[in-house]
């Protein structure tokens, strides 16, 4: 029986599954133009749910339901933003989903279980955790991108989406079973994590683990969308409508993280100096392949897709130091990277319009001219994807880089390095459409109208520059949150 | 106020383009008075530093330490010393007069131009404050972007090529020293520039971490052979962005030298000192024939800067031959002093010799030596002040562009008089293409008719070259103040040339 120690533990998530089938109720009883309440209610069902994850934030690691469950620091601020995403992307897809026909109560309602899946999945104690929130998240993913059926386009990326996140999520599985059967030899099976980490040591079968472990690997890096498994990102991205992208982009990632986190230095630290080296080289492969590939690009979306790749090599050149440092560094890039993410996305909501996308780079063309101010948001965010300071994003690159210097992996802060100055070149291009070309005559570059966006969106991107000249707190709390 | 001065100074421009920003968008005057009330400001609060600067004192002054991200010991470091000082200086003036220059002369979007400007100046007196190795590399960095944005936007018609071209390049550069920032760090734990100058180093890491810095500074000095990107920028920008380019950015090179190679890496730096020694000569011969050679009289000025620039990273690292294999260290001192008083000279020249191309440009709308000639005819004064600079560029005595290189060269000749000789082509090759560039521009008959048609100079023209005129003079004639004013710094860097940290 659970206990009600257990269940206060576990109160946000409570709260967001009972505020989610409330919504779901509501949306079935209001008149279609009473949606913008659903949205305002959504907003401050997650802001509620931030309080009550910052609030009630325990000043140790509790575990909860035999240890399946597991909040601390590392969950605490994982959780805040990936609420936090979501309320922007919220914020963000307003106007885009009221032009397209999409403002349905569907959308809230599932956003906020993948918000459930991410919560479940950063605060696993065990196996079984994991696999759930993961498949809670995807599975709300996959119906989220397929959410304009009508559309081709769509359902094509919610298509492939699924086909191969159900193949990862078989591998992860898969993996598992070995490692819990890994497990067995030797001393007594287990599914949870921090038993997994203490009787690694002493099995009997490392060949089994081994195998175990490049399978949970493969999952990992296809959730994180790290080459070789970034096939679905580039088409997901450009194929789901783009406040879905947004999602993908920001809180899911989050996830990613999480979930390498508590799979790799909670279970399987023992094993760590196996893992590392299978880390650096898929890192060194999503740089190559993301930045290279960005290059080429003229869609926007697919431009970000491929950057999100090379963003996640370098998180992981942060996760394969394996050490504090590294896990901080790499928490602190994912953070990083989610508001960037939020940010660029944001610009292109707040730049379409009913039947227009803007979703080519060259539909940037002249924004200085028609909106300095939007225009200016967007090279903040653009210098700050490149790691240009004083921007958050170099700050974020700084401290991985840094993370790997002192995992004697000084060749891998030099492929970084490399890597960031030919990443430099696709983010440049588009601050030159914005400010060097001249706008089309004709073209309506405006920022949407919605009060909201224009103040959330300018918060966001100039946040960026005020996170990177302090980001001494926010550095502070994440390593706090891996030290103690 | 004084305890703050160099945050004032740093802030005041980068915070002052904010309502330039917002007050001047369709109101241009608005923006172009702002900015230029901006930039008198910072000026004087810049003025403020020579009677606060004791000349005797400690080397480092003014400090300022406040930690800005503490899990890390990254801290916001301020001091200068005298090389700072003048540097700073030089860059407000600088500033000031760029804003004046591009008055009436930018008309699209004169706000943001102004912005970018002030931005790029609260920057680049950043830079030269700083440090902390990270500060250092921030501001280093930042600003690249008003820099990019001033080329891209108001530039000529490569300017997207040009301005990425100079992005990419000077990042390149930077990255690597980054690296060896974080390796430092990792070693010292901390990025007090100081603590780094005292962390022993073994000759690999030191060679290594000489590399790293070299790559950064050589792009931005420039120094042959990662010079190129340097033709293009000034070429394809505005008049305003070749004159802060040339006068100001550069400088940042010279100046990464005596604050990280030097004293950080001083044993690798004087066994590689030979390499850097070949190098400047080359930029000084080799880039001086390129000059000759060029059509466009932007380009031929943009050569001229890595020859002279040559001279400074000669001065810089010949003092190590003198310190090092000679034990000379007045002769190493001079050689030191004669770098910075060039860096200076330089400033104050290139400004205003992209200045007066800017002039003649604003007219004719062509950067061809060919379509002018005999503009003499039509714009006398202007002729005027343009062989002034010209003979400063081509380091006449009496101007500022004579002193530095003369102290190079003599320095040089006590540590190997052929260096010396080759050094001292500059000045027949220097002359040869500057002169012959104003015989082809001023002198001879009009025969292009659009030249019969160019108008004299304006007061708000007058007024630059003037200043600009004024400085090269005073330098020239009276550079003593200089050299007392970095006496003391360039004495203390020389003492750390001769201090082995293996």
């Amino acid at each position: 029986m659970p206990s009600m120690n257990d269940i206060l533990i576990l109160a946000p998530e409570f709260y967001l599954v009972a505020a989610a089938c409330l919504l779901l109720l509501l949306d079935a009883f209001m008149k279609p133009e009473q949606r913008g309440l659903l949205h305002w209610l959504s907003i401050a069902v997650l802001a509620v749910a931030i309080y009550m994850v910052v609030g009630a934030a325990p000043p140790v690691s509790l575990s909860a339901f035999h240890g399946m469950f597991v909040r601390d620091g590392v969950a605490t601020i994982l959780k805040v933003f990936a609420l936090l995403t979501t309320i922007l992307v919220f914020v963000y897809s307003r106007p885009y989903l009221r032009d397209r026909k999409l403002f349905i109560g569907e959308f809230y309602t599932l956003m906020i279980f993948a918000v459930i899946g991410v919560m479940l999945l950063v605060s696993a104690g065990s196996l079984v955790t994991v696999y759930l929130g993961l498949e809670l998240l995807s599975l709300s993913s996959y119906a989220l991108v397929a959410l304009n059926r009508d559309a081709p386009l769509p359902s094509e990326a919610a298509m492939k989406y699924f086909v191969l996140g159900a193949l990862a999520s078989g591998m992860l599985l898969y993996g598992m079973s070995m490692v819990y059967g890994a497990s067995g030899m030797g001393g007594q099976a287990t599914l949870d994590l921090a038993q997994l980490k203490s009787v690694m040591g002493y099995t009997q079968a490392p060949t089994l683990l081994l195998f175990g472990l490049v399978f949970m690997v493969v999952g990992i890096s296809f959730k994180l969308g790290v080459a070789p498994f970034h096939m679905w990102i580039p088409d997901v991205y450009q194929g789901a409508p783009t406040p879905i992208t947004t999602f993908i982009a920001s809180a899911s990632k989050l996830a990613a993280f999480g979930m390498a986190y508590r799979l790799l230095a909670g279970g399987m630290a023992e094993v760590s100096h196996q893992w590392q080296l299978m880390l650096a080289v898929l890192a060194v492969l999503s740089l190559a392949i993301g930045n290279l590939v960005a290059i080429v690009q003229t869609n926007l979306k697919r431009m970000l897709a491929y950057s999100t790749i090379s963003h996640m090599g370098y998180l992981l050149l942060g996760l394969s130091a394996a050490n504090p440092e590294g896990y901080s560094a790499a928490m602190f890039y994912a953070i990083s990277y989610a508001l960037m993410s939020t940010a660029s996305f944001g610009v292109i909501l707040a730049l379409s319009r009913a039947g227009f996308e803007c979703e080519e780079i060259d539909d940037l063309r002249g924004l200085n001219q028609r909106s300095p101010w939007l225009a200016f948001l967007m090279m903040l965010v653009m210098v700050s994807l490149a790691g240009v300071p004083p921007m958050f994003g170099f700050f974020a690159k700084l401290l991985v880089l840094q993370a790997a210097v002192h995992a004697n992996m000084l060749w891998l802060a030099i492929v970084g390095a490399v890597f960031a100055i030919i990443g430099l070149y696709y983010y440049l291009r588009v601050v030159k459409v914005m400010y060097f070309d001249k706008a089309v005559e004709g073209s309506e570059l405006r920022m949407q109208a919605d009060g909201s966006l224009r103040v959330v969106l300018s918060l966001n991107a100039l946040g960026l520059l005020v996170i990177g000249l302090y980001w001494g707190p926010l550095i502070a709390w994440c390593r706090n949150a891996l030290a103690g | 106020m004084f305890n703050h001065l160099l945050s004032l100074l740093i802030w005041l421009p980068v915070v002052g383009a904010v309502p330039v920003l917002l007050a001047g968008s369709g109101r241009p005057s608005l923006a172009r008075w702002l900015a230029l009330a901006v930039a008198v400001l910072t000026f004087a609060v810049s003025l403020f530093l020579i009677p606060q600067y004791h000349l005797d004192g400690a080397v480092m002054q003014l400090r300022e330490d406040h930690v800005w991200i503490a899990s890390l010991g990254v801290h916001y470091g301020l001091a200068v010393d005298g090389i700072s000082v003048a540097l700073i200086l030089l860059t407000t003036f600088v500033s000031i007069l760029v804003i004046v220059g591009a008055w009436e002369v930018i008309q699209d979007k004169p706000h943001q131009y102004m912005a970018a400007m002030l931005v790029l100046e609260g920057l680049m007196i950043g830079v030269f404050c700083a440090t902390d190795a990270l500060l250092f590399y921030v501001f280093f960095e930042a600003m690249l972007i008003p820099m990019f944005i001033l080329i891209g936007i108001w530039g000529g018609p490569r300017r997207v090529y040009a301005t990425i071209k100079f992005f990419i390049y000077t990042f390149l550069g930077s990255i690597f020293m980054l690296i060896g920032l974080i390796y430092l760090y990792q070693k010292a734990g901390t990025f007090d520039l100081h603590a780094l100058a005292a962390l022993p180093l073994s000759m690999t890491e030191q060679t290594w971490l000489f590399f790293a810095f070299l790559l950064a500074f050589a792009v931005k000095v420039p120094m042959v052979p990662v010079h190129t990107w340097l033709p293009d920028a000034h070429v394809e920008a505005p008049t305003g962005g070749s004159v802060v380019l040339a006068a100001v950015m550069l400088k940042i090179g010279g100046y990464g030298f005596l604050r990280f190679s030097l004293p950080i890496t001083p044993d690798a730096a004087a066994h590689f000192a030979p390499l850097v020694i070949v190098l400047s000569l080359v930029a000084v011969v080799y880039i001086g024939y390129v000059a000759l050679v060029q059509d466009d009289m932007k380009k031929l000025v943009a050569y001229s800067s890595v020859a002279h620039m040559g001279f400074v990273t000669l001065g810089i690292f010949i003092a190590f031959m003198l310190v090092r294999d000679a034990g000379n260290l007045d002769a190493a001192k001079l050689g030191m002093q004669g770098a910075m008083v060039q860096m200076i000279s330089h400033g104050f020249v290139s400004g205003a010799m992209f200045s007066c191309i800017g002039v003649l440009y604003d007219r004719l709308h062509t950067r061809q030596i060919k379509d002018y000639g005999g503009v003499i005819n039509v714009m006398p004064w202007f002729g005027f002040f343009y062989v002034l600079f010209a003979m400063a560029n081509s380091g006449l005595p009496g101007t500022s562009g004579f002193v530095g290189e003369f102290m190079v060269v003599l320095a040089s000749f006590s540590a190997n008089p052929w260096i010396a000789l080759f050094a001292a082509f500059t000045l027949i090759i220097g002359a040869a293409y500057t002169l012959w560039m104003v015989k082809r521009v001023l002198w001879g008959d009009i025969t292009n008719p659009h030249v019969a048609e160019m108008k004299e100079i304006n007061g708000r023209e007058t007024f630059v070259l003037v200043a600009f005129a004024a400085a090269v003079l005073a330098l020239g004639i009276w550079p003593q103040p200089l050299i007392h004013l970095m006496d003391n710094s360039v004495a203390q860097l020389v003492q750390q040339l001769a201090v082995h940290k293996i």
